[in-house]
């Protein structure tokens, strides 16, 4: 126990020294475009409390879970598809590695230009770009699978969904959540970009607006509460995930 | 009438390289077992003892014959088990869940699959992950798995090689007792004679590639009979001299 509390604290240690140095610097050069970080606690506090913040924070995570979801899952299934049959492998290989190597600014201006400036383009620039990725995963762990297994529950008739579900599926959870993780913390970076090129909603957007008054103070403000969410999904969701799904190993 | 035939024509494999010349594992196999019987085939490293199993199983269907029970019904509808040669388990599922998740859903999960764990004496481990027991426990969990299905048809497939002598004993001895309290029809394979003497109502003798039957013995001896007794290596000594080079797949 002492270890991990230990451990816990040099973290908040090392998280304060990162915002002691930031106040030193800030004051010592005094300067509009570094503000300090009381300012932009304060900044914070303001944009909380009259909702502004809380309005483009859900829009921009809206987004971020929709194109999530749909990347996992159109990823998985066809990485599940290509690493089980040379055929689809064959056929589709080629196209995932073009798909991989696309900017991902190509891909956003691209999705505006042909399906409008439109909520749907936006989901769908952002998927295209975590597609390929989660592919490339998934279809490793199908090709790891272990067959030896489900000759198991061949043998014993077990029933497609729990073959599946208890027999396939885990074998790919390392797979899974190593792809879903690196996943979100790639989308919401793209999702960002994505909202400053052609949304009017959204951190990103906010962000663009705040670039144009150079209002760092809002820019950092808006930055460290979006940072604060995906530390939290990543704590409070992906690590008891994993802990569960690796329950066994221990 | 639910004898178990095998016929088997011919089974053979593609070589990728060598497509001219493929690799034929099996030949005009023919073999009888009777129903409720103990039948454990014995044959010389590679001669395609495990290919066989799985045609019976049903995990290999590219061959050429039949392999039936009763009245040409395919075994493949047959209820069966297979215990292989490492046991197989779930990782990720502790001992109890590993049991219940080959039972389908009409059967009582709960009760049966902690008889059986009972009966292999691993009541305490129902929670235990596989990773956390010894190689003879998780062969126990998978015999366990075998019989909690009440397979009409149970193949082993040298199932307690790699453990040391008291610990096969020990396993030799507890599925003896589960099949006199649950009888089946068993194939057992194995490369020890004095085990498939122990344990069997007949041993069939394979042949060197392509495989076929070379001789099938019965052992009619009282059970329960005794791994270090003299019966046993009487009888096992009787069979190598009257056929010296039979272990070998030779006649």
């Amino acid at each position: 126990m002492s270890v991990i509390n230990n451990s816990l604290l040099i973290k908040l240690l090392s998280f304060i020294l990162l915002l002691i140095f930031w106040l030193i610097i800030a004051s010592i050069l005094n300067i509009e475009t570094l503000p300090s970080p009381l300012d932009v606690f304060f900044k914070l506090q303001k944009d909380l409390s009259n909702g502004s913040l809380i309005y483009h924070l859900s829009i921009t995570l809206y987004r971020v879970l929709v194109s999530f979801l749909l990347a996992m899952f159109i990823g998985v299934a066809i990485g599940i598809l290509m690493g089980n049959n040379k055929k689809i492998d064959n056929i589709l290989d080629s196209w995932n590695i073009i798909f991989l190597n696309i900017p991902a600014l190509v891909l956003i201006i691209l999705s505006y230009v042909w399906f409008g400036l439109t909520e749907l383009a936006a989901i769908i620039a952002v998927s295209l770009n975590k597609i390929p990725n989660v592919i490339v995963t998934i279809r490793e762990g199908a090709r790891a699978v272990n067959r030896d297994l489900l000759q198991v529950a061949e043998v014993y008739k077990v029933n497609k969904t729990k073959k599946f579900t208890l027999f396939y599926l885990p074998q790919l959870y390392p797979y899974l959540i190593a792809s879903a993780r690196g996943g979100i913390a790639l989308i919401w970076k793209i999702v960002l970009v994505v909202e400053l090129l052609g949304r009017s909603n959204g951190i990103g957007f906010k962000l663009h607006e705040f670039f144009q008054f150079f209002d760092i103070t809002s820019i950092l403000a808006y930055t460290f509460a979006f940072v604060v969410i995906m530390v939290a999904i990543e704590n409070f969701f992906f690590v008891p995930l994993d802990r569960m799904a690796n329950k066994w190993r221990t | 009438m639910q004898n178990i035939s095998i016929n088997i024509e011919k089974k053979e494999f593609l070589n990728y390289e060598n497509k001219i010349k493929p690799h034929i594992a099996i030949k005009n196999f023919n073999l009888e077992i009777a129903k409720g019987q103990f039948c454990s085939i014995i044959g010389p490293s590679g001669c395609g003892k495990t290919t066989l199993l799985k045609l019976i199983a049903g995990l290999d269907k590219a061959y050429t014959g039949s392999i039936s029970f009763g009245k040409n019904k395919a075994v493949y509808n047959l209820n069966k088990a297979f215990m292989f040669q490492t046991p197989r388990l779930l990782p990720w599922l502790n001992v109890q869940q590993n049991v219940e998740v080959v039972l389908n859903k009409n059967q009582k999960k709960n009760e049966i699959s902690k008889k059986f764990l009972s009966i292999m004496g691993l009541e305490k481990f129902l929670d235990y992950y596989p990773n956390k027991l010894s190689g003879g426990m998780q062969r126990r969990v998978a015999l366990a798995r075998s019989f909690a299905t009440q397979p009409q048809l149970l193949i082993l497939d040298e199932p307690f090689t790699s453990l040391d002598e008291p610990v096969a004993n020990l396993l030799r001895k507890m599925l003896l007792e589960l099949w006199v309290k649950q009888p089946t029809t068993i194939i057992f394979v194995t490369h020890d004679i004095n085990e498939a003497i122990y344990l069997s109502d007949k041993i069939v003798f394979l042949s060197k590639p392509p495989s076929k039957v070379l001789k099938e013995i019965s052992i009619n001896t009282k059970r329960p009979r005794k791994m270090d007794n003299n019966i046993i290596q009487k009888i096992k000594n009787k069979i190598l001299k009257e056929n010296k080079s039979i272990l070998k797949g030779e006649l």
